[in-house]
């Protein structure tokens, strides 16, 4: 029996390791396979809880009508009502704008850019690398550009009024060109080997610092030019009587410098930084070869700082789709819903407690950015990828 | 058994610190008592008794007993949510200390911007997240807070409280700040529009003060331009605030008043009593529109952006002629320190008009007797009791010592000790509402009213509390999102030329229209015929 029991426990003990270690092999094995959705899981669970579920709430939010009910609130469905309001019903003007009747010129330029549309359809078409994917992203493409541009050409006539789409649109494309604009000449003086170019370099970046609240206050009393700092000048200029800032454009033209002035120094910083890397033997070549500055601007360091140019401006448009603090702190959205932005609107709403219309307005803002966004990737990737 | 004793003693000198952090020095009293409390409330009274720190302790609980009684909201929080201001939050502020000092229940004041008071007002009551006990808003709005059960009663309080004096406080405001025959909230202010005018600009220029709007515009459109302070720059006929979103939208009513109302409080001036059409798609409206936006012209340049902290200023400062305002400019232009036209300001009742709406035509007749029975030497005047005056409600969920200290402290802040001085200071923003306040002329003249400002300032406002032609503000539910949202923008559009004159008209009374459907037209009639007394 004893003999009988030690080749069992000595036997035991290998038999144990090889199960515990088959065990061990299976267990790491399911570990190996799942642990990285187990690790995953609390991320996913976090965006879940954080953006997923916030965006479906806000969704029903904006199908349904806010009411206060005994002891608490209460959330009616009522389909597509807010929609319905914004862009057919008594909303329509404040949102999409007031359209003026089609007039010659606005026909014209409207036609301009349907055929400016259509040639870019057709090359498409007749271009090797066609699909039934592409065609169809090209095609909503086209029809909301020219949905667009046929309502800024109307709402932005003498008889018409811009709604908040337009405005929004005015501010996020005249803005970027002319931040784009600035920023590049900026970065362009400061790359130069100028005496003082480290103290203008962290000057020009300043406004970046600054809150947005506190920039929208300081260019709310430079542009009051009864009692601000410019209004000595101003009424020395014999404008006692005039404030521009209460004619819509006035006050359009005063939000745009105020947003300029403040995201400047953000297109400033990344194309100094593109400048900066670029390499230095193909200019000295150039300048070897006898190229003048302008040639070497065009044909080297354009080119160069191009991808980061055209990325540099989708992440600025998206971000400037946005605009809020600027109208709401300088001019409350007015003279009228002049300056409104289409989050102000929404956000105009929501303090009236009219989460619907509110939740459908952020919906179509969404709808606007994104549709804007994947139509400037799907323009400037064939040209990014050209060039590189 | 052992381990109790040191424990015992760990949880006494826990007590201790507790006590010790809260109490005042310590005054040695009756024994008894203490026994009782300590060894009840701790554990097993084994050994407790026996230290000579257990004694201590327990003079010190007794203490606090003793202080509680002397001050019935010891430690107690409250949180009391409100405008902005400066005004208005002003002596809430200044007197919370006071409050403390006599009651033991400290106040803490959060402020929000106008358009945004009633939003977060009613996000926090609706939500259950009851992070405010109190709330100093527009007492129009107890309409929409009282039925959720979202206020608490307070009549029973009011009619208890000797102190506060309500039989004090004159009928119409009472009324103002009761929903279904119940008190919701306490007064601290009581509203009407009234005209300011500078006497001294007027007698130069040989001018009446105002009776009519035509009146206004043609004072305004005389004086304007004109030097007022020597300065050398040409000041302004009428200053009017006008910013979006802040408190601009009441004016319109007070120009289109007397063009719509003629007979009587109870005839209203909102909505048709049969149909509960808005009254704004007629001449009436259409003529106050066009009179509002002619004042524009004889404005400041940027009047479009001011609010009426900035009209206030630049009325007390002595650019302007006229002014439309609350009681503000009465008391303000008192202040030594900053007003330039101390003795040089008169207020008149909201001029009136002489043709009146004919609600079958909806065109504009002349007044006679039939058409304006409370005319007076041919004029209709129609004040408008335009928001009612800032008032204190308390939270319903708040726990029940909270909502005694919250009432106790908007009392206090209304009982005429404290309220009848603050109703004489400008930068308060509260105007009166207490007989005591308008009979007493002596609390006006020792703040530096002259006799004849006080007499004339409190007789336009009484002019205007007795008006039996008085307008009083819309109290139906919503009343906010058709007067501070929709009525707000669309006149801020029509201020900035976005839209003219029928258009404007036209779109308020769709937007009121919709609004009127979406909460029930028959329910929304009813409440209206009930808050004007039409039934």
């Amino acid at each position: 029996m004893q003999i009988d029991i030690k080749p069992q426990t000595q036997i035991e003990p290998n038999d144990k390791m090889t199960f515990l270690s088959r065990t061990w092999s299976k267990l790491s094995n399911w570990l190996e396979r799942t642990s990285g959705s187990i690790f995953l899981w609390p991320a996913v669970l976090a965006l879940l809880f954080l953006s997923i579920f916030p965006l479906i709430v806000s969704f029903y939010i904006s199908l349904s009508r806010f009411s206060i009910a005994l002891g608490g609130f209460e959330l009616k469905f009522v389909g597509l009502d807010n929609y319905n309001r914004l862009l057919f019903g008594r909303e329509q003007t404040h949102f999409l704008g007031l359209m003026a009747p089609p007039t010659p010129l606005s026909l014209f330029l409207f036609g301009l850019v349907v055929v400016g549309l259509a040639v870019f359809l057709v090359r498409y078409i007749r271009s090797s690398s066609v699909s039934l994917g592409g065609l169809l992203g090209r095609g909503v493409l086209v029809i909301g550009v020219a949905a667009l541009v046929w309502i800024l050409v109307h709402t932005l006539g003498p008889d018409g009024r811009p709604g908040t789409v337009a405005v929004t649109l005015i501010y996020v494309f005249v803005g970027i060109f002319f931040q784009y604009t600035l920023g590049l000449g900026l970065a362009l003086l400061v790359v130069q080997k100028l005496p003082g170019r480290r103290f203008f370099r962290v000057v020009f970046l300043l406004p970046m610092m600054i809150t947005p609240v506190g920039a929208a206050y300081m260019f709310r009393m430079v542009t009051d030019t009864s009692k601000g700092p410019f209004a000595p000048l101003w009424q020395g200029a014999g404008l006692t009587d005039f404030s521009w800032v209460t004619s819509p454009w006035g006050a359009r033209v005063a939000i745009l410098l105020a947003d300029t002035w403040q995201w400047t120094p953000f297109m400033f910083i990344v194309l100094l930084a593109a400048l900066e890397s670029q390499a230095t033997d193909v200019i000295e070549a150039a300048t070897v070869d006898g190229a003048n500055h302008r040639q070497i601007f065009r044909h080297i360091t354009w080119p160069a700082i191009l991808p980061v140019s055209l990325t540099l401006i989708l992440i600025r448009m998206i971000e400037a789709f946005k605009i809020i603090d600027l109208p709401n702190v300088m001019t409350n959205g007015g003279p009228g819903t002049a300056t409104e932005s289409l989050t102000l609107q929404s956000f105009i709403a929501w303090r009236a407690l009219n989460l619907g219309e509110s939740a459908a307005i952020a919906y179509m803002l969404l709808f606007l950015v994104t549709f804007i966004a994947v139509s400037y990737v799907m323009l400037i990737r064939d040209r990014v990828v050209e060039k590189v | 058994m052992n381990f109790i004793k040191p424990v015992g003693i760990l949880v006494l000198f826990v007590l201790l610190a507790v006590v010790a952090a809260c109490g005042a020095p310590p005054t040695p009293e009756t024994v008894t008592v203490v026994e009782t409390v300590v060894v009840e409330k701790e554990s097993e009274p084994v050994t407790v008794v026996e230290t000579v720190e257990v004694v201590k302790e327990v003079e010190k609980i007794v203490e606090v007993e003793a202080e509680a009684a002397a001050k019935p909201f010891e430690g107690v929080e409250v949180n009391i949510l409100t405008f902005v201001g400066p005004q208005v939050a002003e002596p809430l502020q200044r007197r919370g200390p006071d409050f403390t000092e006599l009651t033991g229940a400290t106040v803490n004041v959060v402020t929000v911007p106008n358009a945004e008071l009633y939003q977060k007002a009613l996000a926090d009551l609706a939500t259950g997240t009851n992070s405010f006990d109190g709330f100093l808003f527009a007492p129009q709005w107890i309409v929409d807070f009282a039925p959720a059960g979202f206020l608490e009663d307070l009549t029973d309080r009011v009619h208890n409280d000797e102190a506060l004096e309500w039989d004090d406080i004159a009928p119409f405001f009472q009324d103002f700040n009761s929903y279904d025959g119940k008190v919701y909230s306490i007064p601290l202010d009581g509203d009407f529009h009234m005209v300011y005018y500078r006497t001294d600009l007027l007698e130069e220029a040989g001018l009446e003060p105002p009776r009519t709007w035509d009146d206004y515009l043609n004072i305004a459109k005389t004086l304007n331009g004109q030097d007022f302070d020597g300065d050398g720059e040409g000041d302004y006929g009428s200053c009017i605030a006008k910013a979006r979103a802040q408190q601009s939208y009441w004016w319109i009513y007070s120009i289109a008043a007397p063009f719509i109302q003629s007979q009587g409080t109870s005839q209203g001036a909102f909505f048709n009593t049969e149909t509960m059409e808005p009254l704004v798609n007629n001449d009436a409206f259409k003529r106050a529109l066009e009179v509002y936006k002619e004042t524009t012209d004889y404005g400041p340049p940027d009047e479009l952006n001011l609010g009426v902290g900035d009209t206030r200023g630049l009325f007390t400062s002595g650019r302007c002629a006229l002014s439309l305002d609350w009681g503000d400019i009465g008391t303000l232009a008192i202040d030594p320190e900053n007003s330039n036209v101390q003795d040089k300001v008169g207020a008149v009742i909201t001029p009136g008009s002489t043709q009146v709406l004919d609600w079958e035509t909806g065109e504009l007749v002349d007044c006679d007797e039939t058409t304006c029975p409370y005319a007076v030497d041919g004029v209709n005047y129609a004040p408008y009791a335009s928001f009612g005056g800032w008032a204190g409600a308390v939270n319903a969920a708040a726990d029940d010592t909270v909502k005694d200290a919250t009432y106790a402290f908007f009392s206090y802040m209304s009982q005429p000790a404290q309220a009848n001085e603050d109703v004489t200071i400008g930068r308060t923003g509260y105007n009166p509402y207490r007989f005591s306040q308008f009979l007493n002329r002596q609390l006006w003249v020792k703040n530096g009213m002259s006799p004849e400002a006080a007499a004339n300032y409190l007789g336009a406002i009484e002019a205007s509390l007795n008006s039996p032609n008085m307008v009083l503000d819309l109290r139906i539910p919503q009343n906010q999102s058709y007067q501070q949202v929709e009525l707000d923008r669309i006149l801020a559009q029509y201020l900035a030329g976005e839209l003219d004159t029928d258009q404007a008209a036209q779109e308020i009374n769709d937007a009121w229209d919709e609004i009127t459907d979406e909460a029930g037209r028959e329910q929304q009639l009813e409440a209206y015929r009930a808050t004007i007394g039409a039934n």
